[in-house]
């Protein structure tokens, strides 16, 4: 009996001060992360994002680089050149030589988790200073895309 | 043995209570744990969006509840430079009206849209009371995306209050006018002959929002003031309070003060709509502008509209009657039942409650007392459920919750009081910081209230607050209403002045489809430029237009040269980001106007005239990367009939150019 009523005065304080008027509880419940992720479990060859494989045939889809060009010259031209000249970001010349189309579809719809945690990112940022923005790519445009900057990559 | 035990553990959990609760210092009315109940802590979100009117400030603003922190302000009625409201090409023809461009208004009212009497997310309709306007405010842009004047009106006051789907939102004028159609050059002692009062019921498209004046009942002419729509069993009718039956039409402080009762007009919407139908209306002729924002070319366009419908209530006699209300009745509120009608008589010391089943046995029975203007009025015993006997003095306005009471703000008493709807018993009083006009409980006004929270929107806040010279800060006290006693637990600052304000819960809004960005693909502004390599600028006479992008952090063209003077210069920027959050602004020395304030995916036009030969920098407004200082330009200027080509460049240098003459 007498626990029993420590256990109701624990309650009755516990309901005194926790429970009035929770604000939204289903939001952000968890901890803030800290803004440097931790590294280990992220894959610098294959990125981070959705893409686990990405299927390249030898010989490049004419078509699908056209639609990739249209969707570039709106969407990325303004940052990033076709040759290796650095504009506000580094130039398109031999990025799919440097990196694997996974890691590549991967950035370019998922570009702020990726700059949070990948090396090579980070370093780039601290020479161009400017996030690269999310575009807001569907799969199909980011598939255009990277079919476009493997033809500008085969072009002399 | 065991009553002691249990009086020592009561004890050891009051003071353990107070003890872990009390802030320090507690020294305002405001209840110990006051601070608990009202903060949100960073990083956390609000339970309730509350849209609050911005009175003079012709605004809407959005807060947070229980936190009373400021969200955003949507420009409404009024131009906002901060946003480009008003200025940019865009949105100017949204302030467009039959009396030419009106750049600003006193917003006092908002209506939250509708479903089956519940809030539904979609829209927050608002009244212009000056030039008669009214407003769609679009709940996934929060942005205002129409605005419709109202012909034959003289400050749109008992508005924007709309039934139980949004069918209709009303719009009736505060001051009685001649009809724009009528000779309007009388003298204003002829008030008796020749002002009449007019009522819009304004239709709303379920699907795209879009407004329409479906037809206006013609009335007598007295002050029309608020109003609320039947629902459930009354759904089909609508309560407005008016004032001045004495029709008078100077000082009316003292002239309009004469009855003992004025009046609430009954209306049975559903019938007049039949005699709409039945092609009773008359066409009127009258110039109103309407207006409307399309969100694919994001440009705003005015349209005038020549004619509108009248029912004039004198000639069909079935759709208005007379209520008596004492004392210049200002508040006129329903019930969630849709049973009760509440008059609030500005002047009274008690309120009355109608019932619904007892108006409509009374028009059956032709239980009148005379007529009023040819209008029946019924006899006040006839409509009355009972009085609410000696709540306060002053009553205005009054909201429910959901659990059967009814709150009424007493402006010359300055307290709220709870009564119960039933036996109209007063339960609780608590006293307001100061001159309490509107209140809020979060689906107060719908037939299913949401209740825990009341909002109480101050006329004075004396003392209150640090002070600010001769005018102090606009002013909203909430209140936890969760228990049986209103507990005060906030003061929260207000732009000026809040009038009424509603709130819904923060989920059914930031659910509703939120739009982040507007994509590029499909912008249909036929001044975008699609992509950096597209940007030009492009002379047609003594206009140029400048095709510009937008983007972390660079304008392109940056540079722009053979700029004359006498030109009207448009700068159409088109915001090639595409990421949630990141606008960019746009502003140039000297242009007497406003900045841009440019969505992601957007287009907006700025105009401007060079007013001087020379250099005149431009640059963005809102910070937008590390780089955002970098993100500037110039225009070069030079006399008129100059040769000077026209070119533009970005990150090189023009060639260069032969000495202008």
């Amino acid at each position: 009996m007498k626990k029993f009523l420590i256990l109701f005065a624990f309650i009755g304080i516990l309901y005194s001060c926790g429970n009035n008027n929770k604000p939204d509880a289903t939001s952000n419940s968890e901890q803030p992360k800290s803004m440097v992720s931790d590294p280990s479990s992220y894959d610098p060859h294959r990125g981070e994002g959705k893409h686990t494989t990405v299927e390249i045939s030898e010989k490049i889809d004419d078509t699908m680089a056209e639609t990739g060009s249209k969707i570039q010259s709106v969407k990325c031209a303004s940052c990033h050149k076709l040759s290796d000249e650095k504009l506000v970001g580094p130039g398109w010349k031999g990025v799919t030589s440097r990196r694997k189309p996974e890691w590549i579809m991967n950035f370019i719809t998922n570009p702020d988790p990726m700059i949070d945690k990948d090396p090579a990112l980070q370093a780039q940022l601290e020479l161009c200073l400017v996030r690269m923005p999310n575009q807001g790519l569907s799969d199909t445009d980011a598939r255009a895309i990277l079919e476009f900057m493997r033809k500008n990559d085969v072009a002399k | 043995m065991k009553n002691s035990l249990l009086y020592l553990l009561a004890i050891s959990v009051m003071i353990a209570t107070i003890f872990s609760c009390k802030p320090k210092n507690a020294s305002s009315a405001a209840g110990s744990d006051a601070a608990e109940k009202s903060y949100v802590p960073p990083g956390k979100y609000d339970e309730f969006y509350n849209f609050v009117s911005g009175g003079f400030s012709g605004q809407m603003s959005v807060y947070g509840l229980p936190s009373g922190r400021l969200f955003r302000v949507i420009p409404v009625f009024s131009v906002d430079p901060e946003k480009g409201w008003g200025y940019s090409e865009e949105t100017k023809p949204m302030l467009n009206t039959s009396h030419g461009f009106v750049p600003w208004d006193d917003l006092h009212h908002i209506e939250l849209s509708q479903t089956k009497g519940e809030q539904n997310g979609k829209w927050a309709f608002a009244n212009a009371n000056n030039t008669p306007r009214l407003a769609r405010v679009d709940l996934k842009t929060f942005r205002t995306a129409e605005i419709l004047e109202l012909p034959n009106s003289g400050g749109n006051h008992s508005s924007p209050f709309g039934t139980e789907n949004s069918e209709y939102i009303v719009a009736g004028t505060r001051f009685s006018v001649p009809g724009d159609n009528d000779n309007g050059d009388v003298p204003i002692s002829s008030y008796k002959q020749n002002f009449k009062g007019h009522i819009s019921f304004v239709s709303v498209d379920p699907t795209s929002g879009e407004m329409k004046v479906a037809f206006q009942l013609r009335t007598p002419g007295v002050n029309f003031d608020l109003a609320r729509s039947g629902k459930g069993k009354s759904h089909g009718w609508f309560f407005f309070s008016c004032y001045n039956s004495e029709q008078a039409n100077t000082l009316l402080e003292v002239n309009a003060s004469q009855k003992d009762k004025d009046f609430i007009m009954a209306v049975n919407w559903k019938k007049a709509e039949e005699y709409i139908k039945a092609g009773k209306g008359k066409k009127t002729p009258v110039k109103y502008a309407h207006n409307v924002f399309d969100e694919s070319t994001q440009t705003s366009k005015s349209t005038i509209m020549d004619e509108v419908l009248v029912l004039d209530i004198a000639e069909i006699k079935d759709i208005c009657y007379f209520i008596p209300c004492p004392k210049s009745p200002h508040g006129c509120d329903v019930d969630p039942t849709g049973e009760y009608i509440v008059g609030s008589g500005k002047l009274a010391a008690l309120i009355p409650v109608f019932s619904f089943d007892k108006i409509q046995k009374a028009i059956g029975d032709k239980a009148y007392d005379g007529d009023y203007q040819g209008i029946p009025v019924i006899k006040y015993e006839a409509a009355l459920y009972g009085e609410v006997k000696k709540p306060g003095l002053g009553p205005l306005h009054t909201e429910f919750d959901a659990k059967g009471n009814a709150y009424t703000s007493f402006f010359v008493s300055s307290e709220i009081v709870k009564w119960n709807i039933k036996d109209l018993k007063v339960l609780d009083r608590a006293p307001t910081f100061y001159s309490v006009g509107h209140l809020c409980v979060p689906g107060g006004n719908t037939v299913k209230p949401w209740g825990k929270y009341l909002i109480a929107y101050n006329k004075i806040t004396k003392d209150r607050y640090l002070p600010t010279g001769p005018e102090l800060t606009q002013s909203a006290q909430l209140y936890d209403i969760s228990g049986d006693k209103m507990q005060m637990i906030l003061d929260f600052p207000t732009i000026g002045e809040p009038h009424y304000a509603q709130a819904a819960p923060a989920d059914l809004i930031r659910n509703n489809g939120q739009l982040k960005i507007y994509k590029l693909a499909d912008n249909k502004n036929p001044y975008k430029t699609n992509g950096e390599q597209e940007s030009k600028v492009v002379r047609e006479g003594n206009k140029v237009h400048v095709y510009m992008t937008a983007i972390r952090s660079h304008f392109s063209p940056d540079n722009i040269e053979g700029i004359k003077m006498g030109d009207d210069v448009y700068f159409h920027i088109t915001n090639l980001e595409q990421d949630w959050d990141v606008p960019h602004g746009f502003a140039i020395k000297g242009a007497n106007n406003g900045e841009l304030l440019i969505m992601p995916g957007e287009t907006c036009t700025l105009k401007w005239t060079p007013d001087k030969i020379g250099i005149f920098p431009m640059y963005c407004t809102d910070f937008c990367s590390a780089l955002h200082q970098e993100m500037q330009g110039y225009v070069r200027v030079s006399p008129s009939g100059s040769k000077t080509p026209l070119q533009f460049s970005l990150g090189k240098n023009s060639p260069s150019l032969p000495e202008s003459n």
